[in-house]
């Protein structure tokens, strides 16, 4: 089960989620444009990374928001959660880092060292309108 | 419930030579799909002077992983096509190989809990006669007859309202499956090589010429892929990209009993299936987990929500102790069906997208996939299982129509 900061509510459990598959995947801007190879990217080829991922979910039993995340998908660990709409942020930060070191960067993206330690929800600024 | 015993262990079953500097093609994955491809590809097509290499051990991927439940009863034409071929496969296999891995045809059950399950069930049912797949549509009562320990009670969250069945359906001992074929492959000439991890490729142009790996580089004139939960990680290695995304997939096994279960049952709306293997184990999996992932593990409340699931249908699981639990790493695709074909690299193939499902289409993943590798062109079976279906459109969408896809 992972424990994931929910940039509203703090750290809750998965099975509060959603997944939504890779995040900043955008809608073609001129879909009139588009040959058939250009739609199946769009539509069915998504990045399969193996390590750092960003990611999107949704935190459907609590504040019903989406939000982005970057997760190593190996070892799990969440290292960054952001809004919608912002870029992705640089995550360094090694999957080992020690624990409890959660920062709020810039923008509201909150970068952790390690998914495992419980970050105290107050320690997690809810961004305005983290929807887009 | 099969009193058969599994035959001693050889001394070997296959040789482990050392890689040769080049082969006429390089089969990436010692998985089943892997060692299946490289036996039919010396079998059917002669061509001897080929390798399979495995980054760990041999069918230590979801080979070793998976739930081991062999059916054919797909919706769509094509579907049904090339898993009932397989299934005729897995009948001889055993002969042809010469090695009694266990493959018991003792049916297989997918529950209908809701009135669209029971729709789409006997649909299904409709489908598979046509395709000559054996199907038939059970009521309550023949479920209970078939399977005593399942409870059809309508007192439950989600009644039994009923099951399609595949007779001819059953388990087989994933192990020795591969084993058999490794052995059979070995015999012929073809080089296993585990602990070689391949970690790029040469190209000349377009066209791959070569693998590099832990243990140096190879010359090959074709590549054949069939990493499973890898794909997309070579695919990018090789420079092209796959519709495909990795999950983890878990399963898990109680302690010995007696023979209480004497099918395997399967049920798509609660999200669990269960047979009992032939030492006695219940063997139980679950659906994917939602994430994408490659660490072999998934979460726990995946295995919660199976387990309640598998309580509720056998009520005498209840006292049943867990003894272990493993994930494995799936690649799957949007419409749940495989990708066999050629690449849009010259001289490379791949074999991948079986995701929950690809040990009962071992066989013939072998057949088809040594073909296209041989011939340049797809068998018939695997032409509209081409990656150019996702541009077309032509999609064969076995969501929900194929039950649980595994
Ligand atoms: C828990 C679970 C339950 C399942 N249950 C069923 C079921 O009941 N019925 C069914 O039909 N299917 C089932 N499946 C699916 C089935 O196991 C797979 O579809 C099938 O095994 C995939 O083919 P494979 O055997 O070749 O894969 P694998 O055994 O995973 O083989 C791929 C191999 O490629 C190797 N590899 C990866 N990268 C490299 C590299 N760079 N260099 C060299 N080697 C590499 C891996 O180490 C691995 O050994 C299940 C899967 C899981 C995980
Ligand atoms: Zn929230």
């Amino acid at each position: 089960m992972l424990l994931i900061p929910c940039p509203n509510c703090g750290p809750r459990d998965e099975t509060e989620f959603h997944y939504g598959g890779q995040a900043h995947v955008a809608y073609p801007e001129n879909p009139n444009e588009l040959n058939d190879r250009e739609w199946a990217e769009y539509l069915f080829y998504r990045e399969n990374t193996k390590g750092t991922f960003a990611e999107r979910w949704v935190h459907s039993t609590g504040c019903r928001q989406w939000f982005n995340m970057v997760r190593d998908t190996v070892t799990y660990d969440i290292q960054a959660v952001y809004q919608m709409g912002s870029p992705r942020p640089a995550t360094a930060v090694p999957a080992a880092a020690e624990s409890g070191t959660a920062t709020t960067a810039a923008n509201s993206t909150i970068t952790l060292g390690d998914a495992a330690s419980s970050t105290p929800a107050s320690s997690i600024s809810a961004p305005e309108g983290a929807t887009k | 419930m099969s009193t058969h015993q599994l035959p001693e262990h050889p001394e070997f079953l296959w040789h482990n030579p050392e890689p040769k500097s080049s082969y006429d093609a390089v089969i990436v994955g010692g998985g089943g799909h892997g060692l299946a491809t490289a036996y039919f590809l010396a079998k059917n097509h002669g061509m001897t002077n080929i390798a399979v290499l495995e980054k760990g051990w041999l069918a230590g991927g979801n080979m070793a992983r998976n739930t081991t439940i062999i059916r054919s009863n797909y919706l769509w034409d094509e579907s049904a096509a090339i898993y009932e071929h397989a299934l005729k496969l897995w009948e001889v296999l055993p002969e042809e190989l010469e090695y009694d891995f266990l493959f018991s045809q003792r049916g297989v059950m997918n529950l209908a809990h809701t009135l669209g399950d029971v729709r789409e069930s006997v649909r299904r049912v409709g489908a598979n006669k046509l395709n000559g797949v054996d199907a038939e549509w059970l009521d309550p009562q023949q479920v209970k007859e078939l399977c005593p320990i399942l409870n059809i009670s309508d007192n439950i969250r989600y009644p039994v309202m009923g099951a399609t069945y595949q007779p001819r359906a059953g388990i087989a001992k994933h192990d020795h499956v591969a084993w058999a074929f490794a052995r059979k492959c070995d015999e012929m000439g073809v080089d296993i090589i585990q602990n070689c991890e391949v970690t790029g490729f040469l190209k000349d142009g377009n066209r791959v010429v070569g693998v590099k790996t832990n243990r140096g580089t190879i010359n090959t004139e074709k590549v054949g892929l069939c990493a499973a939960g890898h794909s997309s990680v070579l695919a990018e290695m090789a420079g092209f990209r796959l519709p495909i995304q990795s999950h983890p997939l878990q399963a898990l096994v109680s302690e010995l009993h007696e023979p209480v279960h004497p099918t395997v049952v399967m049920s798509n709306h609660v999200h669990v299936y269960v047979s009992q293997a032939h030492k006695g184990e219940l063997v139980m999996g679950a659906g994917v987990d939602s994430y994408n992932g490659y660490g072999q593990r998934g979460s726990f409340h995946v295995i919660e929500h199976q387990m309640a699931a598998a309580v509720e249908l056998f009520p005498i699981f209840a006292r049943a102790h867990v003894l272990r639990t493993w994930g494995g790493i799936v690649d799957t695709t949007l419409d749940a069906s495989p990708i066999v074909g050629t690449t849009p690299v010259e001289n490379m193939f791949v074999n991948c997208g079986w995701g929950t499902g690809g040990f009962k289409g071992t066989p013939a993943a072998g057949l088809t996939f040594a073909h296209t590798i041989a011939t340049g062109a797809p068998h018939k079976l695997n032409k509209p299982f081409a990656l150019e279906r996702f541009e077309t459109g032509a999609l064969i969408d076995e969501h929900g129509a194929a039950a649980v896809a595994h």
